[in-house]
């Protein structure tokens, strides 16, 4: 059965406008998310991974390339035809502090999408899809009538997720959904999220620092650097035969629970490169012990090493073969 | 005690109260750590993690925070009895502590070398030359470059800041260095660097440490012993291998089950049920009780006591040990 792509992005770019130049956050990202899966996209702090999620939902309006939604360009989409288009994608975000309106108890919250896309006609029903959702993040009715505040960070992110799914849609961007809960509590919405992309057949973008978290909700995952897609694959390929060198530092730096076996870490020695009028080459050269003349001359292009395995180094074919390894 | 023990905390409870509440932000905790050995301090949000080091360095806020009972007693000193003088004298270069937010510890508008000379002169008898020579090497050793001297704090990442923040906890040669969430701002990559920088040191310098941290992956990879907290009390604690190998107290296990483990994605997370309880209003009997799957009457009424030698736990029960386990099936 061939897999249906749901999300596709083509050459997309986001360059912010700064006083030294341009800031390239996201730059020319191809890629494809299928029906019913989770990407997680990792990275670390400021490579683009937000940018990317707001571009492709059309947050932000992207400074070129495609986004493409179930085969359709968005970005050539009237207003009126976005606003229709909304009702397919949400995002849920981090701070589930700052997301909900204080003034507002917890049905009037997830009610809200509801009034504002005209969904059901009368306060009955919107009460009732109200309910019914409540029930499905596993918050108890008396809350209907609570605010925010009363909430812990756990259950505030159940509020956020019921108000995401009110208007039935097909692709969530959860933007770092768990990093500001506990791990006891985290647990309880990953747990959330499986089961309602199970229930409801729910396609994931899943951002997160978090690369154990990553792993265990995702299909694929797409690692970023400096605004630009250094490698994608499913979820073991990259876990177990990691091509770009980036991955493989980043893979070995986490701190592992494993008291009988300790893993040897990857020291990189470099700064990071600046995101702003970055130069010609691979932006990880400066950190990369394999770096060459080669990558600090020409953009790696960004190619299928195996199948559905996509990595952008010069050097990944003798990373694959082993004759690069790094000294640890 | 023992003469090769650096810090021993003895029952200690620290109550924050304000006109409208009085939250128990710890109740009763007892540890202790010797010359060269780093103990990593776990719990979630409002487990009482920063009071207990703040309590540690005579720094807690008050009003409105009260150390209500309790001994800690640093180089055989009860530091509780200490004038501010000698509180002084010990921050300088008894105890360093490095805070989770870098920014705090750092001057916005003095550049970073002249911040930590003028750390050094204030407490050693030193040259201008002399402490700029020092700051210098120690920058050096923590990776940052001697041409950043000059330069201010907001010229540095956060990787780089917090390697600033490590030259300037270690610059009088503390005995004992206590950070918090030290990386937790950190991406991986720069948090590989930085544990190195502190284990390096550590061993160097044979520094006694408190590493808190709700990453039970960092302290299983820096530190020797372990102690998990809970609404204020340590439920269990030992050497790291005890405890991760055969953690005894039900939130223990929980914490474990519910991290995703990168060998083994197939596995469920079990999370633990609810929430941390509020430091104003605790629970009866056992604080974890009401999350607590094993919870019997008893527990609901009766605070539990502390238990086993070495790798020690509080609870009712000895829940895991093999005739429990046994009795359960
Ligand atoms: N509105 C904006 N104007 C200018 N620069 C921006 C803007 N939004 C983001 N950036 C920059 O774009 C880059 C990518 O930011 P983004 O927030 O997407 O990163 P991220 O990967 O989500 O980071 P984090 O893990 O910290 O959330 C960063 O360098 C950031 O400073
Ligand atoms: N200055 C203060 N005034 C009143 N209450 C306080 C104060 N500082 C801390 N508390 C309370 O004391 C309890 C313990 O807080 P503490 O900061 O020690 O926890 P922690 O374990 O460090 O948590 P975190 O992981 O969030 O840093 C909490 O309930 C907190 O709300
Ligand atoms: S004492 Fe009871 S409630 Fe507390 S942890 Fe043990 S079994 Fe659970
Ligand atoms: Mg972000
Ligand atoms: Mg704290």
């Amino acid at each position: 059965m061939e897999n249906q792509v749901l999300i596709e992005t083509r050459r997309l770019k986001k360059y912010f406008p700064v006083p030294a130049g341009f800031l390239h956050a996201v730059d020319d990202v191809n890629l494809k998310i299928n029906k019913g899966e989770t990407l997680g996209i990792v990275g670390e702090s400021g490579c683009g991974k937000s940018t990317l999620g707001r571009v492709i939902l059309r947050l932000h309006e992207a400074t070129s390339g495609d986004v493409l939604y179930d085969g359709m360009d968005i970005n050539n989409f009237s207003a009126d035809e976005m606003r229709y288009m909304r009702q397919n994608m949400q995002i849920i975000f981090q701070d589930p502090y700052a997301s909900l309106n204080p003034r507002m108890t917890i049905g009037q919250i997830i009610e809200e999408p509801l009034k504002l896309h005209k969904i059901y006609k009368s306060a009955d029903d919107r009460r009732a899809r109200v309910e019914e959702l409540m029930e499905l993040v596993g918050l108890p009715m008396r809350s209907y009538n609570q605010y925010p505040h009363e909430f812990d960070g756990g259950r505030r992110q159940r509020v956020v997720i019921a108000r995401a799914l009110s208007i039935n849609p097909q692709f969530i961007v959860c933007d770092e959904p768990v990093s500001a809960l506990d791990v006891s509590v985290q647990a309880q919405i990953l747990n959330l999220l499986m089961e309602l992309q199970k229930k409801m057949g729910l396609t994931y973008m899943f951002i997160s620092h978090d690369l154990s978290v990553v792993k265990h909700i995702s299909t694929n995952i797409g690692v970023m650097y400096l605004g630009q897609l250094i490698e994608k694959a499913p979820k073991n390929d990259i876990f177990n035969h990691p091509l770009h060198p980036y991955t493989i530092a980043l893979l070995s730096a986490i701190p592992s629970t494993n008291v009988l076996q300790k893993s040897k870490k990857i020291i990189l020695k470099g700064e990071i490169n600046s995101p702003i009028n970055p130069k010609v080459g691979c932006r990880f050269a400066t950190r990369c012990p394999f770096a060459t003349e080669k990558c600090t001359s020409g953009n790696p292009q960004f190619v299928e090493a195996a199948p559905d395995h996509f990595v952008a180094c010069h050097r990944w074919k003798e990373v694959a073969d082993g004759t690069l390894k790094f000294n640890m | 005690m023992e003469n090769n023990t650096v810090l021993e905390v003895k029952n200690l409870h620290v109550h924050y109260v304000t006109s409208e509440s009085a939250a128990k932000a710890v109740n009763g905790i007892d540890f202790e750590v010797k010359e060269g050995e780093s103990l990593g301090l776990v719990g979630e949000t409002g487990a009482g993690k920063t009071t207990t080091a703040l309590a540690i360095m005579q720094l807690i806020p008050d009003p409105p925070g009260i150390i209500v009972d309790g001994e800690i007693y640093f180089e055989g000193n009860n530091v509780i009895l200490n004038t501010d003088k000698e509180n002084q004298a010990m921050r300088g270069n008894g105890i360093s502590m490095i805070f989770q937010d870098p920014m705090t510890a750092l001057n916005p508008i003095m550049t970073v070398g002249d911040q930590l000379s003028e750390v050094l002169l204030t407490h050693e008898k030193l040259s201008k030359a002399e402490a700029k020579k020092r700051v210098i090497d120690l920058l050096e050793i923590v990776g940052v470059k001697s041409d950043r001297y000059d330069d201010y704090p907001h010229q540095f990442s956060g990787g780089q800041k917090q390697r600033v923040v490590i030259a300037m906890s270690l610059l009088c040669n503390p005995k004992l260095l206590i950070a918090d969430e030290p990386t937790t701002a950190l991406d991986v990559t720069i948090q590989a660097q930085v544990l190195e920088i502190i284990n390096n040191l550590r061993e160097k310098y044979k520094m006694a440490m408190i590493l808190i941290t709700h990453d039970l992956g960092v302290v299983a990879e820096t530190c020797d012993k372990v102690a998990i907290m809970y609404a204020g009390q340590i439920v269990e604690a030992g050497t790291v291998r005890e405890v991760y190998l055969n953690p005894k107290h039900p939130y223990t296990r929980g914490l474990f089950d519910s991290i995703p483990k990168l060998d083994d994605d197939s596995s469920e997370l079990i999370p633990i049920e609810g929430a941390i309880s509020n430091a104003a209003d605790l629970p009866t009997g056992c604080y974890f009780h009401p999350r607590c799957r094993y919870c019997k009457e008893i527990c609901k009424q009766q605070q539990p006591p502390q238990k086993g030698e070495g790798h020690t736990f509080m609870c009712h029960f000895d829940l895991f040990s093999e005739e429990e386990k046994e009795e359960r099936r």
